[in-house]
C-alpha cells in the first residue's frame, strides 16, 4: 500500500526557518528563492510526486503554516 | 493523481488547530516555542477542553502567548505563574489550568514559587521550555546555561567557579512528593515533537486524577541567543544540551 500526499503552504506566515526541510524524508520541499511580504524565503514544494503525506513537515513547523492531505493509491 | 484531486476535505491529515488564533507568532524563525504552543493547542482540541482551560503566560519570550491561544489566559508577574495557577485551580477546580514558562522565569526568578507549588502538590500542569538562555532580553546567562557556554553576560563561557553549576531543576522537582508526572521532552525533530505531544497529553490527563503537579520540560532551541541558524541550533542542541538534559520520563504515577 502506498500513499500519495501533498501540502498546502501558507506562504505569508512562513518564516523560512528550514526546519521542515530537514524533517522531510523524501526531500520534497525546499525554500524558495522568492520572498514573501515579510522578506522571508518561504517554503515551496520541489518534488510533488515523492510526497507521501507523512506530515513530518507540519508536525515540526514552529508556525503551523502547513496543511497536509493524503490518499491511498 | 493531480494536486487538485488530493486536496479534498476527506483527505486532510493535518491542519493548523483552531485552538490557535490566526495571529502570526512573534517568535524568531525556527523557535521551539511555536511548536510547543501548537502541541498544547492540539492536545486541548483533542481533549475537547477549550471552554474550560485556563493558561498562565509568563514573562520572557512567551509573554505574548495569550495572543496565540484561543483559551482563557492570565499574564503573571515574572516567575509567579505557578502561584497564579494555584489560585485559579483552587477557585475553579473543575477547570484545566496550565502554566507556560521559560527557564529564566521558572528556574531563576520563580524558583521559590516553582518549588513550593510542586511541593504542595497543586493539581496543575506546568510546561517548562528550557533553552538555556534569556532569549527575550538579549541572550543573558540563565541558571540552565551549560558550562562553558558563551552568552551576553558570560562572554568567555560560563565558569563554574564564578557562576555556579547548571541547574537541573526538573530532576530537583521529580524528588518532591507533590509532583505526580515529571518528564523531559524536545521538539527538534518530527519524532521528538510527536513524543512531546503525547507527554503533554499525559500531563493534562494526570491533572484529571488530582494527584499533584504534572510537569513537562521541553528542551528547546534559541537560535538568536545561540547565534546560530535554526537548523544548526537544533544540531547544537542534540550535541550539547541533550547530554546535560537527557530526555525521558523521570516520574510516572503508579497505575491503579
Amino acid at each position: 500500500m502506498a500513499f500519495k500526499g501533498t501540502i498546502v503552504i501558507d506562504m505569508e506566515k512562513c518564516k523560512g526557518c528550514d526546519v521542515c526541510v530537514t524533517g522531510c524524508p523524501n526531500s520534497c520541499i525546499a525554500l524558495s528563492k522568492k520572498v514573501n511580504k515579510k522578506g522571508y524565503n518561504y517554503l515551496e514544494m520541489l518534488n510533488e510526486d515523492s510526497c507521501i503525506g507523512c506530515a513530518n513537515c507540519a508536525v515540526i513547523c514552529p508556525d503551523g503554516v502547513l496543511e497536509v492531505y493524503r490518499v491511498k493509491v | 493523481m493531480t494536486r487538485e484531486e488530493i486536496i479534498k476535505p476527506e483527505n486532510l491529515v493535518y491542519r493548523r488547530t483552531p485552538v490557535l488564533t490566526d495571529a502570526t507568532m512573534h517568535y524568531c524563525p525556527g523557535c521551539g516555542h511555536g511548536t510547543v504552543h501548537r502541541m498544547i493547542a492540539e492536545v486541548i482540541e483533542e481533549m475537547g477542553i477549550q471552554e474550560n482551560t485556563i493558561g498562565i503566560a509568563p514573562v520572557g519570550c512567551s509573554v505574548l502567548a495569550y495572543n496565540y491561544f484561543d483559551v482563557d489566559f492570565i499574564e503573571a508577574a515574572h516567575g509567579r505563574a505557578p502561584a497564579i495557577a494555584t489560585a485559579i485551580k483552587r477557585l475553579k477546580p473543575d477547570h484545566f489550568v496550565f502554566s507556560y514558562q521559560g527557564d529564566g522565569d521558572l528556574a531563576a526568578i520563580g524558583t521559590g514559587e516553582t518549588i513550593h507549588t510542586c511541593n504542595r502538590g497543586e493539581n496543575i500542569t506546568m510546561i517548562f521550555v528550557n533553552n538555556g538562555i534569556y532569549g527575550m532580553t538579549g541572550g543573558q546567562m540563565a541558571p540552565t546555561t551549560l558550562e562553558g557556554m558563551k552568552t551576553a553576560t558570560s562572554p568567555y563561557g560560563r565558569d563554574r567557579e564564578i557562576m555556579g553549576n547548571t541547574l537541573k531543576i526538573t530532576e530537583l522537582l521529580a524528588q518532591l512528593p507533590g509532583t505526580c508526572y515529571v518528564t523531559r521532552q524536545a521538539v527538534y525533530s518530527p519524532a521528538t515533537a510527536r513524543k512531546c505531544k503525547k507527554a503533554i497529553r499525559q500531563a493534562f490527563e494526570y491533572q484529571k486524577l488530582g494527584k499533584g503537579v504534572s510537569f513537562v520540560e521541553v528542551v528547546s532551541n534559541c537560535n538568536s541567543g545561540w547565534k546560530l541558524q535554526p537548523v544548526q541550533a537544533n544540531e547544537w542542541l542534540v550535541e550539547n544540551m541533550l547530554p546535560m538534559f537527557p530526555l525521558g520520563d523521570m516520574k510516572v504515577p503508579d497505575k491503579e
